[in-house]
Order: C-alpha cells, then sequence, then structure tokens
C-alpha cells in the first residue's frame, strides 16, 4: 500500500477509559477519517471528550491510569504501538498541537527561539544556530512584529496573542502533517482570536496540513473547519460540513446547540439553553446518553443506543429522529 | 544583572545597621555583669568602677553602640573580656573552622537532597519514592546533637575509625587539606548534612511534583522531546527555588551550628558563642552575633542575585 491509500487520520471506534476510584469513560466509540489537508472541528461542552481525543493522537494522556482501546492510525502508523523514539518522532514531526492557554504551556524560564529551536533540533538534527535561524523563520511566518528581538523574549514578557502566535510558529516548526489545536482561542480577547484563526487558516493552506480542531463555540467551528463533528459524552453524535450542520442540523443536541448560540438573539428573551447537564461517565453509556435533556426521547432513547444513521459521505447522525428522516425519504 | 545586584546591595545598609543595633541591646538587655567573670568576688567598689571604666560600660548605651560602631567599621572588635585577645583575630579563626564545615555539610545535603528529590518526584508514588521521602523525614526530624553523638560512638568509639573532636590533630591548629585534617571534618559535616538534605529532598520532591503536573511539560512531549530533554527543563524550572533553598540551609548552619560545633568541639563561631555566653564576655558575645547575623544578610543578598541570574520573571518583572 501507499501513502495515498491511507486518509491521513483513521480512528475507528476508540475508546478511552481513565481508571481511578471512579472510572471515566472519556470516549466512547469515535470513528472518523481526515483526509490530508482538511480541517476538522469536534464541537462539545466541556468534558464531551473532545480533548482527550486530541490527546490521544499524541499519547499524551497519562498512560498507567488510561486504557484505550479501538484503533488509532496517522499516515496508516498504528499509533497506539508507538514507543520510544519513533513515539518521539511522530510527536513534533508529524503530529504537532497548540494549546489552549500558551501562558501555561510554553515553558517560563526559556526564551520564544529556544523553545522552537529545541524542536527543531531535535527532530532534523539542525545545530543551534540554524535552529534558530529556522525559529525567526517562523516568528515571520505567523507575523510576530519585530521578530528577532521576541525570539530572545520569555514567554511572560509578550502579550496572550503573540504567545498563541509564537505557540503556532513552535508547533509548525518541523512542518507537521497533522496539526492539533485544543481551543487555541479560547483564553484570548475577542479581537485577537479572529486574527488567530485567520493566521491559522491560512497557514493551514499554505503548509496544507490537515488539522483537528477542537473547540465549544460554534462561531469559532464555522470559521476554520470545512467538517464539524459534534461530540457528546464521548460520542460523536453528528458529523457532517459545517453547512450540513448549520443548515440542517439532524440531532437534537446540535438544534440545541445552534439555538443556544448569542448570535441573533433578541434583548428580552430568554435564550433556548439546553435543559439539564451532560451525564455522568462513571459507566459506558447503554442508551442515548442525550435522552435525559431531550424533547423528543421515546422508551427506546432510553433502552438502547441509538442508531447510527448515515445520510450521505461523512453525514452521520446517531439519533432515532434521523432513522425516521431517512426511511422516509 | 549587575544593576539590580548593585540595587539589592545597598538594601542590605538599612537591613545590616538594623542588625547591628539588635545585636548591641540584646546582649546589654541581657542579665549579669560582664566584670564577674574578671573581677574576685571581693574587687573594691573602686576597682569595680575603674574596670568598668576601662571597657567603656560607665557611658550611656547609645554612646557606647557609637563607639562599638565606628570601631567595628574599622575591624576593631574589642578585647574579649574573657582571654584578652582581640575580637576580630578570634573571629577570623572561628568563622574560617565554621564556613568550612558549614559548606561541606550543605554540599553533601544539596547533592543527596537533590537527587532523593528528584527521584521522588519523578518515581512519584513508587516504592522509590517512598523509601527517599521516609530517609528525608528522618533527615528532618532527627535531632542533630543526637546523631552526633551516635555516630561518635560507632565510628569513633566503637571502630575507632575516624576522631570524635576538634578540627585537626592536636585540637585545633592550622587547618590544611590532608587526611590528617579532613578526617577530623567527616563526622560533624556528615551530622550537620543530615537536616539540609532532608529539606532540600522535600522541597524538590514537591517542586518537581509540581513542574511535571504543569501544561509545558505536555507541550515539551508533544513536541517530542526525549525524557532527557524533558529532565533539562524540570531542573532549570527546579533551580532558583531549589538554590535559594540550599541558600537559607546554608544560612541556618552558619548561624545555627553552636550543638554540632559543641559536640565536636569543632573551633568555630558556634562553639565561640558557646564560650562567650557562659563567660559572659560582652565584646566576644556582640562580635559573634554580629558576624553570624550578616552570614545570614549576605547570604540572602546572595540567594537572590542568583535566582535572578536563573529565573528570568524575578527581576524584569
Amino acid at each position: 500500500m501507499t501513502e495515498k491509500d491511507h486518509p491521513l487520520v483513521r480512528i475507528r471506534d476508540l475508546k478511552v477509559r481513565f481508571k481511578g476510584a471512579r472510572d471515566v469513560f472519556a470516549v466512547n466509540g469515535v470513528s472518523f477519517d481526515l483526509p490530508p489537508g482538511r480541517v476538522l472541528g469536534i464541537l462539545g461542552e466541556s468534558g464531551s471528550g473532545k480533548s482527550v481525543t486530541l490527546k490521544t493522537l499524541l499519547r499524551l494522556l497519562p498512560e498507567k491510569r488510561t486504557d484505550i482501546g479501538g484503533v488509532v492510525e496517522v499516515e496508516g502508523r498504528d499509533v497506539l504501538a508507538l514507543e520510544g523514539r519513533a513515539l518521539a518522532d511522530h510527536r513534533g514531526g508529524v503530529v504537532s498541537m497548540i494549546f489552549q492557554d500558551p501562558m501555561l504551556a510554553l515553558d517560563p524560564v526559556y526564551t520564544i527561539g529556544e523553545q522552537i529551536a529545541e524542536s527543531v533540533e531535535r527532530h532534523e538534527g539542525l545545530d543551534r544556530k540554524s535552529a534558530m535561524k529556522r525559529a525567526l523563520d517562523m516568528l515571520e511566518r505567523v507575523r510576530i512584529p519585530s521578530p528577532e528581538r521576541r525570539l530572545k523574549a520569555y514567554p511572560h514578557e509578550i502579550s496572550g496573542g503573540m504567545r498563541q502566535r509564537a505557540m503556532i510558529a513552535l508547533a509548525l516548526a518541523c512542518r507537521p502533517k497533522l496539526l492539533l489545536a485544543d481551543e487555541p482561542t479560547t483564553a484570548l480577547d475577542a479581537t485577537v482570536q479572529m486574527q488567530i484563526l485567520l493566521l491559522l487558516r491560512e497557514l493551514q493552506k499554505e503548509f496544507g496540513m490537515g488539522v483537528i480542531f477542537v473547540t465549544h463555540d460554534i462561531g469559532v467551528a464555522v470559521e476554520v473547519c470545512d467538517e464539524i463533528a459534534v461530540m457528546y459524552a464521548g460520542e460523536f453524535v453528528e458529523t457532517g460540513t459545517v453547512r450540513d450542520i448549520i443548515r440542517n442540523p439532524k440531532h437534537p443536541y446540535t438544534k440545541g446547540l445552534l439555538a443556544a448560540n448569542l448570535h441573533g438573539a433578541e434583548k428580552g428573551h430568554r435564550l433556548d439553553a439546553i435543559p439539564g447537564a451532560p451525564p455522568p461517565l462513571d459507566v459506558a453509556p447503554t442508551s442515548c446518553s442525550f435522552a435525559p435533556r431531550c424533547a423528543h426521547a421515546t422508551d427506546r432513547c432510553r433502552t438502547a443506543k441509538p442508531p447510527a444513521v448515515a445520510l450521505g459521505p461523512g453525514r452521520l447522525v446517531r439519533c432515532v429522529l434521523a432513522e425516521e428522516g431517512a426511511a422516509a425519504a | 544583572m549587575l544593576l539590580y545586584a548593585l540595587k539589592r546591595l545597598i538594601y542590605v545598609l538599612p537591613v545590616a545597621v538594623g542588625v547591628s543595633i539588635v545585636c548591641f541591646m540584646l546582649v546589654h538587655i541581657a542579665p549579669g555583669d560582664p566584670l564577674i567573670s574578671v573581677l574576685p568576688p571581693d574587687a573594691s567598689a573602686d576597682l569595680r568602677e575603674q574596670i568598668r571604666r576601662a571597657y567603656g560600660f560607665d557611658k550611656p548605651l547609645p554612646v557606647q553602640y557609637f563607639i562599638w560602631l565606628g570601631n567595628v567599621m574599622q575591624g576593631d572588635f574589642g578585647t574579649s573580656i574573657a582571654t584578652g585577645r582581640a575580637v576580630a583575630e578570634e573571629l577570623a579563626k572561628a568563622v574560617g573552622n565554621t564556613l568550612m564545615l558549614s559548606v561541606v555539610a550543605t554540599i553533601i545535603g544539596f547533592v543527596l537532597g537533590c537527587l532523593f528529590g528528584f527521584v521522588a518526584g519523578f518515581f512519584r508514588d513508587t516504592a522509590v519514592d517512598k523509601i527517599a521521602s521516609f530517609i528525608s523525614v528522618i533527615g528532618v526530624s532527627v535531632p542533630h546533637y543526637w546523631l552526633g553523638m551516635v555516630l561518635v560512638i560507632i565510628f569513633s568509639v566503637q571502630l575507632n575509625w575516624l576522631p570524635a573532636t576538634g578540627a585537626g590533630p592536636g585540637g585545633s591548629g592550622v587547618w590544611e587539606w590532608d587526611w590528617a585534617h579532613v578526617r577530623h571534618l567527616i563526622l560533624p559535616a556528615v551530622t550537620m548534612s543530615v537536616i539540609p538534605m532532608g529539606i532540600v529532598a522535600r522541597t524538590v520532591r514537591a517542586l518537581v511534583a509540581d513542574i511535571l503536573s504543569q501544561e509545558f511539560v505536555q507541550g515539551l512531549k508533544a513536541k517530542g522531546l526525549f525524557d532527557r530533554g524533558v529532565l533539562r527543563h524540570v531542573v532549570k524550572n527546579a533551580a532558583p527555588t531549589a538554590l535559594a533553598v540550599m541558600g537559607l540551609q546554608l544560612g541556618y548552619l552558619l548561624g545555627g551550628s553552636i550543638l554540632i560545633e559543641t559536640v565536636f568541639s569543632w573551633p568555630g563561631t558556634g562553639f565561640l558563642l558557646g564560650q562567650a555566653i557562659f563567660q559572659r564576655d560582652i565584646p566576644l558575645l556582640q562580635g559573634v552575633i554580629l558576624v553570624l547575623a550578616m552570614f545570614f544578610v549576605f547570604l540572602n543578598l546572595a540567594v537572590d542575585v542568583m535566582q535572578s541570574a536563573l529565573d528570568p520573571r524575578v527581576q524584569r518583572s
């Protein structure tokens, strides 16, 4: 098989369970493919398993306390089987990640330049001087003003937006095939958010990377993504193109999320929030996880898992309502 | 960097003046007549007054303070009442001995403490961690004068490997870096190193555990660093705090070596301090206390400057 035959990312029935005094079933059977150069947005609220799914791709979850099942492949390589040097080469070389808060994700006692150069030295075997040159080049690409000066700056000496740009420069320094973005704009001001999103979109095209973008903000997802997967209680409840999800949501949870959006809300009217709270995940779900909060729930939803209804290529809805709709069509 | 060091140095001045006043006052507040040790019990009131004047004890306290301070600034700490020797001379010898003992003990404690601390922090909640933590708790809790005596019983009395007292063959004398002298250093230095070892180990363990739980460590792993690369970052993050703790420990050892120096008859400042207290030797007492206090002040300065050199966040913000 050649590389062409593989999607960039292939995940089948991924299950992640945290072991401990109380087990947590964080991810319960996620499957998706990501072709090279595409941007997938994973949309969901806190605790829905978005970040866990991302971290699995880099094997960043604490090994001793985590059970991971299923298939996770990047460029056809089994990520779950990587060890030692191969794993280290995978991290940062093939797949890299930008984090929610760059203040926390950068080492406070090393300069921006050192941190970028370190990654380049590690993956490409360059000496310190050439690696620093690459770091400078990367800072220019993410359009940090006066990059020579920022190279020698420590993370606390630059603004939040600039820190996130530096984080992006660090993540892209070794030309990864896949970029994982874990709510990269959540910690930023609204104005800076948009700049960072545009920059990411532009760099994604320029570098031709695949991107998995995790967010809880529909507006952000619409801005950068090609496809969206809506995640709830460790499962993808609906997937489709941005257009599908926005124009024609099928799953009640997706509809609820869209209705809860502040945009277009009228003053004086209550926002349409989804009632209730996400379920505790200390047991693996055996029925529809959303049923307790769903206005359309039937006995069937409460006793068995809903079917995954395929409505087209890449368009999937886990809901009995979609099944009825598909049968009628 | 240099500017910061200079600024910190200027801040030291008022502290030093305050310290000198407290040193001076403390000694004079303490009960007891310093002349008791030099005068016979049946000395006449006349003689008593004469001696008192000779030592300057008849003047008002503030005047005494400024005279003393003026002399100290010129390196004259006065004359010991008990021995009649210059205090400065006695101090110089004692300070050298104490400094050597404390520095060696701190180095031993710091190296072992860092070792135990790093291992415990990295392998948290494993058997290795339990053992290392147990050793450090023992180190902090064991009374070191007791440990000193136990070590003397084992290594000097029973095994007869190492000498029990003094700082060289035939008591004190001049220090040399040869085996005859170094073997005198081993027992007191090891005894003294136990407390800093425990404290450094506990601090470093907590530091390492805290650093490892921070998100940037995930960031380092995410960019593909090997464990040793991650370790380098952890060490650099932990270094400023670990060194600060070491500096303070050195300060405690310099100022608080009185018990150990007494147990081992080590001719240092602690030993001297003990003598001065028992003999109510005011000039000697003032000199020793001042020197010990200044040790602390300057160590704090050194720690601050060193920290700012290592941690970019300290001086620039």
